[in-house]
């Protein structure tokens, strides 16, 4: 079985390291991550609250995850598993979100569209990386070296608040999408759909279609 | 007698043990798919996975930092004499679950459907759901916890008898290629069929039959057991593996249930256990002693009740 190709990056990244990653690559990451998915994107930028400035420039790394976490009684926190949730969810958050930012990786699970790569990550020097499995939290969690901050802890949740990660060597994660655009997810997804057709060859249709299938009100089921 | 503080103490063990050691029965079905994966990337996702398997063994850390929705089954056998009552071993599993919640630490996963509140301890209005079955002629307590997430990989249709055998595997490729997709599901996965019942019993079953059954049990029918191999086949002839990647390791194994149904009607649902099948029983005998296995022998003759008991 061929190799994969491996790059650990120092954050926050250059613009000339994330130009060098190609999709299908493996990434190891070190520095400093911030989680923020729905809670934070809402409290942000609809509630307008302020971020911690320097701390996002040092990262400029979005993981869309909640940590498996609690407070360890002496003011700091026993971060176990870290595992990445569904990324697609955020993307009507994303364009503002990396332009208020600068953030330059987003990493999750499952990627986003190719129309979002191409439409919002490119142009703004942004690539997406995710997680692998996707069930890696305790190889994550090796990598989690600190809390350096917990931002909104009481008002969001363990889950939903934003945590600032210093990590070292947090990986491995894939390389969805480049600078040009290209999606991994959608480069495999056309080559398994090629198979798709001949799967169903023989399988007779059921006799009444799905409630769902079809957006159109007036259709019988029949 | 078993003691109300035994269930907790088993409640709370079991909690970790799920959330942090691999069953050993779908280590082996993965370790299997390995030999056979051809592609790079769908391999390399399978060799990452069995090296976070081990790290999460090592550093005593949940495998997946997503707890899905902890639950329970508990299995009472009718000679079992325990002190706290039903309603104290429902009390003692939900102490359990946050406890475990905060120690692991697990994810506090469960809020309110609505109004997105929490306690930050899995624990809530109905949850974690506690199922109850009994067992003849044996005085043990089985108490098994399953964490699954549970966002993607489920679906229920309602068949008809004439779409046969077709529609049941139409069904089951429609569910596995949409969710398989990216890997929504968390693939490769130990996948439960329910076929019968009501829709209720049906999404029941199809449940039971993929978090309840260890990878390589058949179902006892003969027939059932041939479907679920054919059905397995077919799900690794996709042509996806992990993350939906090329490949060919979808399924790590297929189990069905059936329930006796409608005349008219052929309900099916279809389950995905995923990469992190975490699941794991205590059994509290009567001089007080627990021993805990991954196997939650859940589907024992009497649970699925295969005969009517008076002459016709």
């Amino acid at each position: 079985m061929a190799e994969l190709k491996e790059v650990s990056l120092q954050l926050p990244a250059s613009a000339e390291d994330i130009a060098q990653l190609e999709v299908g690559s493996i990434v190891y990451l070190s520095g400093v991550v911030y989680t923020a998915r729905e809670g934070v994107y809402d409290r942000v930028l609809k509630d307008g609250a302020s971020l911690p400035d320097e701390l996002i420039k040092a990262s400029g790394t979005n993981f869309h995850c909640s940590p498996a976490a609690a407070a360890d009684g002496s003011g700091g926190y026993n971060v176990g598993g870290v595992t990445a949730t569904a990324s697609f969810r955020f993307s009507k958050y994303m364009a503002e979100w990396l332009d208020l930012t600068g953030t330059k990786i987003v990493i999750g699970k499952g990627g986003m569209t190719q129309k979002d790569y191409k439409e919002v990550f490119a142009p703004r020097g942004a690539i997406y990386l995710t997680t692998v499995g996707y069930g890696t939290g305790a190889l994550l969690g090796r990598g989690v070296k600190g809390v350096r901050k917990v931002q909104w802890l009481e008002e969001l949740g363990l889950a939903q608040a934003m945590w600032f990660f210093d990590v070292e060597k947090f990986g491995p994660f894939i390389v969805d999408s480049d600078l040009q655009g290209n999606s991994l997810f959608s480069q495999q997804g056309e080559l398994v759909n090629q198979n798709i057709d001949k799967l169903y060859e023989g399988l007779k249709t059921p006799a009444l279609h799905r409630y769902g299938e079809t957006d159109d009100r007036k259709d019988e089921l029949l | 007698m078993i003691a109300n503080e035994a269930i907790e103490t088993a409640g709370y063990e079991i909690m970790k043990k799920a959330a942090i050691d691999i069953p050993e029965d779908y280590l082996a079905g993965i370790k299997e798919s390995q030999k056979t994966e051809t592609n790079t990337l769908s391999g390399y996702v399978i060799k990452t996975m069995i090296e976070n398997y081990e790290v999460a063994t090592e550093d005593r850390r949940p495998m997946c930092a997503d707890t899905g929705l902890p639950r329970y089954y508990v299995k009472i056998g009718d000679n079992a004499r325990f002190g706290g009552g039903f309603t104290g071993i429902e009390r003692a599993l939900r102490s359990a679950t946050a406890r475990a919640t905060h120690d692991v630490p697990l994810r506090p996963n469960r809020v309110h459907p609505l109004w997105r509140t929490e306690h930050n301890n899995n624990v809530g209005i109905n949850a974690p759901e506690i199922e109850w079955s009994f067992e003849p002629d044996v005085d043990w307590i089985d108490v098994t916890t399953v964490h699954k997430g549970g966002l993607f990989g489920t679906d229920y249709r309602m068949l008809f008898p004439g779409d046969g055998i077709d529609g049941i595997k139409r069904f089951f490729l429609d569910t596995l290629i949409a969710f398989g997709k990216r890997g929504l599901c968390c693939q490769p996965a130990i996948v439960g069929v329910g076929i019968g019942g009501s829709k209720d019993t049906c999404m029941q079953l199809g449940k039971q039959a993929a978090c309840l059954r260890s990878v390589g049990d058949r179902n006892p029918d003969e027939k059932i057991s041939e479907l679920e191999l054919e059905l397995k086949d077919m799900g690794n002839s996709i042509g996806m593996g992990p993350m939906g990647f090329v490949g060919s390791s979808m399924c790590v194994d297929v189990h069905v249930e059936v329930g006796y149904t409608h005349t008219g009607g052929m309900p099916v649902s279809v389950h995905t256990f995923c990469l992190s099948s975490r699941r794991a029983t205590a059994r509290l005998h009567s001089d007080g002693s627990i021993e805990y296995r991954t196997d939650p022998q859940w589907f024992t003759p009497y649970m699925r009740r295969e005969t009517v008991e008076w002459p016709s």
